[in-house]
């Protein structure tokens, strides 16, 4: 982003108390504003835990996710199961860790779809213009008018059993899962970033680089590109939250992973029968979700003050 | 503006084609009616016999002619299930679904709309601070976990509202039976309403609540201030108006997909609606209904936005036809 928000070098005063502005990198200058955002900073320590829990915690708790244990259906918290148990007697603390591997998995993953189809779509329309750019953002239209959920569900019900035949049940699910979240998320940044494209191009320092001949694709990867990323990563942090909704609401509906993948949507979804007798376990899963979308909103919160200070919203 | 009009409509209509040409194709290729309805066990010649009942055995354009043109006239096929007309099932089903949506429709703007102002006249109270990170809480939590929280709270909890259902209904004219003016259908629509509209409400709070701060700093404002007229007619009659159109707009985009989006609050309160039956026919492979049910929600979006295009441009006379 280097170069794209001169105005706050000069607006940070805590950077310059003696004599001169000393150098400020841009990381730093960023780092700074960050900062200040007491609860961005929280959340990113909390989403930081939460990532590793689910990392490294099936080492440091070696349970079993599929131990059953009938003599220990549905109980609440304890010493032996931290998280209390489900109807079958499985350890709860066990299935979140690994739930969570997939459920921050696919947040990420279809993140990253969004953001490069996004990216791709809206460069080439920013940079095309003419027809090719009208026939992208009328493609960009027609993904946004689309009854998303409902297609979503058919897609997935289609060709989960192909998919599976092909790479395995585990991943056959995954790589679906995510292509079709990511693939009904990327309009937003494609829009923003042409967007930030058509603006770009009539900058003087693109003109310039333009003027010293250099080609199209120089002064898209190299000048235009970087600069036009600070809201394309805020745009993708708000895409991990969402995709992790999207991962539990289809796994809450029963279309996502298979029941023996406890994500945590799986888990939801598993609990809701047991309302009554078994509260604990709902709230586990749910707070589990809650907690990091939350905390991945907070942080793109405090990203966009630093990335995006143009954007009020 | 005519053209302007004849364009927005002309797109609709491309996008309606492409929709329905997925809904054929899905129900053309993908998913196999013939054994689910013959069953594992049928022989060869029982499958041709359905096969051909069905008329799965004709080319391929010939039957998308035929789909497109029996769509238009109203005939989206028949339930491979129930053996009655898609559509008829969707329809019977569809008023429970509006029903909800307008009830969560219109908490989301009451609420969104009204603590959003109150927000922005007192932008530095606690009271602002606390609905913003509300606010912010609300786009966060997925709609099944506030639809499984508030069972929890104010069905399992405190006993106060019906956990599911959609209590008593009657009828009003043809098949459309409400919930609206009984006291039980009342009851149980408040908690599946206050689930499917929270994602909205904190949307449309963070709305207002941003254009109306933005509003009193204007010129007009300032103006209307030194007439000397009150905080309440300021904020109501000068800076709520002129943020109605970003307000109104988003209602009008967003109700379709709370029509989409439905079908998670109604599996969780088990509200007998389209979108529970859309996920029961996806179980059963009954793809008739499938598709009817993605061609009339892609009709509602498509027109309700078509509608909305219309309206922002006569509202905003800035707004350039092009």
């Amino acid at each position: 982003m280097a170069g794209s928000t001169p105005a706050s070098l000069t607006a940070d005063a805590g950077g310059a108390r003696e004599g001169l502005a000393p150098q400020i990198s841009p990381a730093l200058d960023a780092w700074r504003r960050f900062r200040r955002h007491r609860l961005a900073v929280a959340s990113a320590i909390v989403l930081l835990v939460m990532a590793l829990a689910v990392v490294l915690g099936p080492t440091l708790w070696p349970v079993s996710i599929n131990d059953i244990d009938f003599g220990a259906r549905l109980q609440g918290p304890s010493a032996a199961h931290p998280f209390g148990t489900d109807d079958l007697g499985q350890d709860l603390l066990a299935r979140m860790l690994y739930g969570g591997r997939i459920s921050l998995a696919v947040g990420l993953a279809a993140m990253v779809v969004s953001l490069v189809v996004g990216t791709l779509i809206g460069a080439i329309a920013g940079t095309a213009r003419g027809s090719i750019d009208a026939g992208l953002m009328w493609l960009t239209d027609l993904f946004l008018s689309l009854p998303q959920l409902p297609l979503l569900l058919l897609i997935i019900y289609l060709f989960r059993d192909a998919l599976k035949g092909l790479v395995g049940p585990e991943g056959g699910v995954f790589i679906l899962v995510v292509a079709v979240i990511g693939g009904f998320r990327w309009m937003p940044v494609a829009r923003l970033v042409r967007a930030q494209f058509l603006s770009l191009r009539e900058k003087e320092f693109v003109e310039a680089a333009r003027a010293l001949g250099a080609t199209t694709t120089r002064l898209v990867l190299r000048h235009i590109l970087p600069n036009a990323l600070g809201p394309v990563i805020v745009a993708g942090t708000i895409n991990v939250a969402d995709a992790i909704i999207a991962e539990s609401t289809l796994s809450f509906l029963g279309l996502g992973f298979p029941p023996d993948i406890p994500t945590w949507g799986r888990l939801l979804f598993d609990a809701k029968d047991y309302l009554d007798i078994a509260p604990h376990w709902a709230l586990i899963a749910g707070a589990a979700i809650f907690l990091a979308v939350l905390a991945i909103n907070f942080i793109g919160d405090g990203l966009r003050d630093v990335l995006d200070p143009r954007r009020v919203m | 503006m005519i053209a302007f009009v004849g364009r927005r409509a002309l797109q609709s209509i491309v996008v309606l084609a492409i929709v329905s040409f997925i809904s054929f194709l899905i129900f053309q290729y993908i998913g196999d009616p013939v054994l689910t309805m013959a069953g594992q066990f049928a022989t060869q010649a029982e499958q041709a016999q359905i096969r051909e009942a069905l008329g799965l055995d004709r080319p391929f354009y010939v039957q998308y002619a035929e789909f497109v043109g029996n769509a238009l006239r109203g005939n989206l096929g028949v339930s491979y299930v129930a053996r009655v007309p898609a559509l008829g099932l969707i329809l019977e089903r569809l008023p429970a679904s509006i029903e909800l949506a307008v009830a969560a429709e219109l908490l989301a703007v009451g609420l969104g709309v009204s603590l959003g102002s109150l927000a922005a006249a007192y932008p530095r109270s606690a009271f602002s601070k606390a609905t913003l990170t509300g606010s912010l809480l609300g786009v966060s939590v997925p709609t099944f976990i506030v639809g499984i929280a508030l069972i929890l709270v104010f069905a399992v909890g405190l006993g106060w509202l019906p956990p599911f259902g959609r209590g008593e209904v009657v009828p009003v004219f043809g098949s459309w039976r409400t919930g609206f003016v009984t006291a039980s259908g009342l009851q149980h629509l408040i908690l599946p309403a206050l689930t499917l509209g929270m994602f909205q409400l904190a949307l449309l709070f963070r709305l207002t609540r941003g254009g109306v701060i933005e509003a009193l700093q204007t010129d007009y404002v300032r103006t209307a201030r030194a007439k000397g007229l009150g905080p309440v007619r300021v904020i109501v009659k000068h800076a709520l108006r002129n943020v109605l159109i970003p307000v109104v707009t988003m209602i009008g985009l967003q109700f379709g997909q709370l029509i989409g989006f439905s079908l998670v609050t109604e599996t969780i309160f088990q509200w007998p609606g389209a979108g529970n039956l859309l996920l029961q026919s996806i179980f059963e492979s009954d793809f008739p209904v499938v598709a009817s049910y993605i061609i009339i929600v892609a009709l509602l979006v498509v027109g309700l936005n078509l509608l909305v295009d219309i309206a922002y441009a006569f509202l905003d006379p800035r707004i350039r036809y092009g």
